[in-house]
């Protein structure tokens, strides 16, 4: 199976451009992250003004808006209009920065595309293309709790930020030219477990962003000197804690089925299903930890901090299993194909 | 003690006891104490991916020991190279069991309860209830709780005559959602003990056996090369079976990234022994071959060189003995090809002239003026850079030595020395000085074999399957409630009243309600 070339440039040039994308939309995202929520409150003061002008004692902002533009229309233009371009400006900032972030996924798309073309295999064969399946992922995923909660549009440059810097490091310290697998990886578990754990993993990095949020959120409502500029545009912290749980709760029997298919593979391939390989014994940990955390989050005085803490902790295990394991220790999941 | 008389309970050491055990009982089976044990497993766990551990690389662990002094023996009397055999980490999955048990046994009491039991009460006012909607319709209370009979088919539902006329359903769906956790937790407990049974039945044998057509039986352990068995293996009884390689071929890219590696066998187990029948088999890495309740690895390939020593005497040896590779992606092995002269019977005599070629192999050679080195791994034109060794090799000393390399004490003592430093293309040889000729004839293939024996890995797989089955049902099933009043009112009109409850802390009930609600109460008739 020879290796074609110039598929692989060409993923090179989407894997580079996605992530340029990306962080475009992160610029987009932190202006509305910036001016968003102080926009949205400078409208709620003069809207009551204006509620008391018209005196049509509609509070419904569907009715308000033919109101105001009566009374903008007859003369002198009102504070609500201008305010509410600032709001309306921050917003198409996150619709764009949301069109910009799915443009980066189709990039980012084909770059795993084209490096499975180029060498005829499922394109995570080894470091750089499972970080890139990853990130692709974590992505998907907030596209998808976007559409599910269109309120935390704003938190995408938290989100944004981790799969960058690790699209960063990927491309540049971890990145590996297209080759096959060795006769190891040579096995349709490959395709089964490995994309199991990029799945998971990928889908992980949400509740693990959120629950960050969340601490810094319930930080700043227990005192609010604290982290007063970012918290304050900050959901509350039941929509965080919601977000983190339902992704968590997909994401977990995904894992599970990961780490059962890593046995069934292994059984195959080193002659036994499970031997605390450094890396098994992390995903181990990991597991616990996030059943540490569904267990927390059904426990009183459990919930809340206590279990973000846990989710932090688990999605701190995954990472550390991508980049100590693989990197420092020496064990059968040897694959990075770095250095 | 003074305000004994006036306490009707009266603390005797029974009691004192009997309190200790139940509040004992109650702390462990707590979820607190679960959830502590929990992160405690984890902590405990993470050692062994940490520090180099026994079961996996021995020489890392002594290497380890050795580097860190003081320190290395402390974490060795601890257990930490050998994390998931050691006291404190048995102690911990033991008590998580006992607090699992503990917190499964009335849980699944309180399970075949509620199965058995009526969907609960109607509340007297669903208005109070997080879901809820109300309205009048123009049909009479049979037919609007037909309707809803027939709505909530599928629901466990119970219908209540509430008195004047009022009556009620409740309905409750989403019971697979404890079946599923309790399925979890008992197949986790099932997967554990299997596991634990297995360990103590299985064994795991490595082996070397040249790739010429030569043999391995699983007889014993003496056939094998190591052996590592559970508690209760003692090496006898295993299962019968011969396995035969005759070939071995690696496949390559032009840069010498390995593609395949494939091993003809044959193989004959059990009754097919007797009768000599023998079966091939295409041995690869991820295709094990599974016979007579055990199956066998390809590990890992290497070669031997094929030395020939022809004696002052006329007399020839040949001998192909396995180096280890010691560069996994160039395939340059080292190694010790060891001989006895043949024809002396004294003892002392022998052991002034045996003769040990030991030194580096290349398979595809590569010279920086005479050092050897490899330029991959695959055989074109191979050569060896060797020391032939004379002397007392030390093997009748009574300590066994490895076969990959010569004592180096008895080196250090003078009793084994130098006497010729040559490099060799296959059929060039060197002659020492007293006569003997050793010549390189050409290179061998072996494989390194895995033979595993689990019986209870199916059980394993099993009880793994069916956790999986029992987390997806626990996690993604809803459990909810609702309940359906009726109360005519008097004029042909039924006034329906819907309550519903999420018995589970996601989310997402909200939109299955609305549309219940809606069917039930038929919008267009409803009143404001």
């Amino acid at each position: 199976m020879p290796v074609d070339e110039t598929l692989s440039r060409f993923s090179d040039w989407s894997y580079n451009t996605a992530t340029l994308i990306y962080v475009l939309a992160m610029v987009f995202f932190a202006v509305e992250q910036a001016f968003g929520r102080a926009g949205r409150l400078r409208t709620a003061a003069p809207r009551r003004e204006l509620v008391g002008v018209s005196a049509s004692g509609a509070t419904d902002p569907a009715t308000l808006t033919p109101a105001s533009n009566a009374i903008g229309a007859s003369d002198a233009p009102p504070l609500t209009p201008a305010a509410r371009r600032t709001t309306s400006r921050a917003a198409r900032f996150g619709r764009m920065g949301v069109a910009l972030t799915v443009l980066g996924v189709l990039l980012h798309l084909a770059a795993l595309v084209l490096r499975g073309l180029a060498t005829s295999r499922v394109p995570w064969g080894n470091m750089y293309e499972y970080m890139m399946a990853v990130c692709l992922i974590a992505v998907i995923t907030w596209l998808v709790v976007l559409r599910k909660y269109p309120s935390v549009r704003h938190l995408s440059v938290f989100v944004l930020l981790p799969v960058v810097i690790l699209l960063f490091v990927g491309g540049t310290m971890l990145y590996a030219t297209a080759a096959p697998v060795q006769p190891a990886l040579q096995s349709y578990w490959l395709i089964i477990h490995v994309s199991a754990a990029i799945v998971s993993s990928g889908m992980f990095l949400v509740p693990g962003v959120a629950s960050i949020l969340y601490l810094i959120r319930d930080r700043h409502e227990s005192n609010p000197s604290r982290f007063a500029k970012v918290a304050g545009h900050l959901p509350g912290r039941s929509v965080l804690d919601r977000v983190s749980y339902r992704t968590t709760v997909l994401a977990f029997p995904i894992y599970t089925f990961g780490v059962l298919c890593g046995a069934v593979w292994a059984e195959a391939a080193w002659g036994r299903f499970w031997g605390w390989d450094p890396k098994e014994t992390v995903a181990f940990v990991a597991w616990v930890i996030y059943a540490a955390y569904l267990h927390a989050r059904a426990t009183a005085g459990w919930r809340g901090r206590p279990a973000a803490w846990i989710n932090v902790t688990g999605f701190a295990m995954v990472v550390f299993n991508l980049f100590f394991i693989n990197l420092v220790t020496a064990g059968l999941h040897s694959y990075a194909g770095v250095g | 003690m003074t305000e004994q008389e006036q306490q009707p309970y009266r603390a005797t050491p029974a009691r004192r006891a009997l309190a200790f055990v139940r509040n004992t009982w109650r702390g462990l089976t707590s979820m607190r104490t679960a959830l502590i044990l929990l992160f405690l497993l984890a902590l405990a766990a993470m050692p062994g991916a940490m520090l180099p551990q026994r079961s996996l690389n021995e020489p890392k662990v002594q290497q380890y020991i050795a580097e860190h002094g003081w320190w290395g023996e402390l974490l060795d009397d601890l257990g930490f190279f050998a994390v998931y055999g050691s006291v404190w980490f048995s102690a911990i999955y033991l008590l998580l069991m006992i607090s699992l048990v503990g917190c499964l046994v009335p849980r699944s009491g309180e399970y075949v309860r509620s199965m058995r039991a009526r969907p609960v009460l109607t509340p007297r006012n669903l208005s109070r209830l997080p879901h809820h909607a109300t309205g009048a319709v123009a049909s009479d209370a049979d037919d609007v709780l037909a309707a809803a009979r027939s709505r909530l088919k599928g629901w466990r539902s119970s219908e209540r005559d509430e008195g004047e006329g009022v009556r009620s359903i409740s309905a409750e769906k989403g019971y697979l959602r404890e079946t599923g956790n309790l399925l979890f937790h008992f197949a986790m407990l099932g997967l554990i003990v299997a596991f634990a049974i297995g360990k103590m039945f299985s064994y795991e044998g490595q082996v070397i056996v040249h790739a010429d057509g030569s043999e391995f039986c699983n007889s014993g352990i003496y056939a094998y090369d190591s052996f590592n068995p559970g508690l209760r293996v003692d090496g006898t009884g295993l299962n019968p079976f011969c396995v035969r390689v005759n070939d071995f071929q690696p496949t390559y890219t032009d840069i010498g990234q390995p593609l395949q590696y494939r091993a003809d066998l044959e193989y004959s187990s059990g009754a097919e022994l007797a009768s000599n029948t023998w079966r091939p088999y295409q041995l690869a890495v991820n295709e094990p071959l599974r016979t007579a309740g055990d199956r066998v690895y390809l590990l890992g390939h290497g070669f031997a060189p094929v030395f020939t020593v022809t004696f002052p005497n006329g007399e020839k040896r040949t001998q192909a003995t396995q180096w280890r590779p010691a560069d996994q992606t160039t395939l340059l092995s080292d190694g010790a090809t060891k001989f006895d002269p043949p024809g002396i019977t004294d003892s002392e005599k022998r052991r002034e002239n045996q003769l040990a070629i030991t030194g580096l192999f290349a398979p595809t050679p590569v010279f920086h003026g005479k050092i050897l080195s490899s330029g991959g791994p695959r055989l074109t034109d191979p050569a060896v850079a060797v020391d032939v060794m004379k002397g007392d090799l030390g093997i009748d000393s009574g300590y066994g030595q490895s076969i990959f390399s010569i004592d180096q004490s008895q080196v250090e003592k003078g009793a084994l020395e130098r006497v010729a430093r040559e490099n060799l293309r296959v059929g060039e040889s060197v002659t020492l000085d007293d006569g003997t000729e050793i010549s390189f004839e050409g290179v061998q293939r072996w494989v390194s074999l895995q033979v595993s024996h689990d019986p209870t890995q199916l059980w394993v797989l099993g009880f793994a399957v069916a956790m999986l089955v029992g987390l997806a049902l626990s996690l993604l099933v809803k459990r909810r409630r609702v309940w359906v009043r009726v109360v005519p009112d008097g004029e042909g009109r039924t006034v329906v009243e819907v309550g519903g409850l999420a018995r589970t802390d996601q989310a997402g009930y909200g939109d299955e309600f609305d549309e219940i609600a809606a069917d039930l109460l038929n919008q267009d008739t409803r009143s404001p």
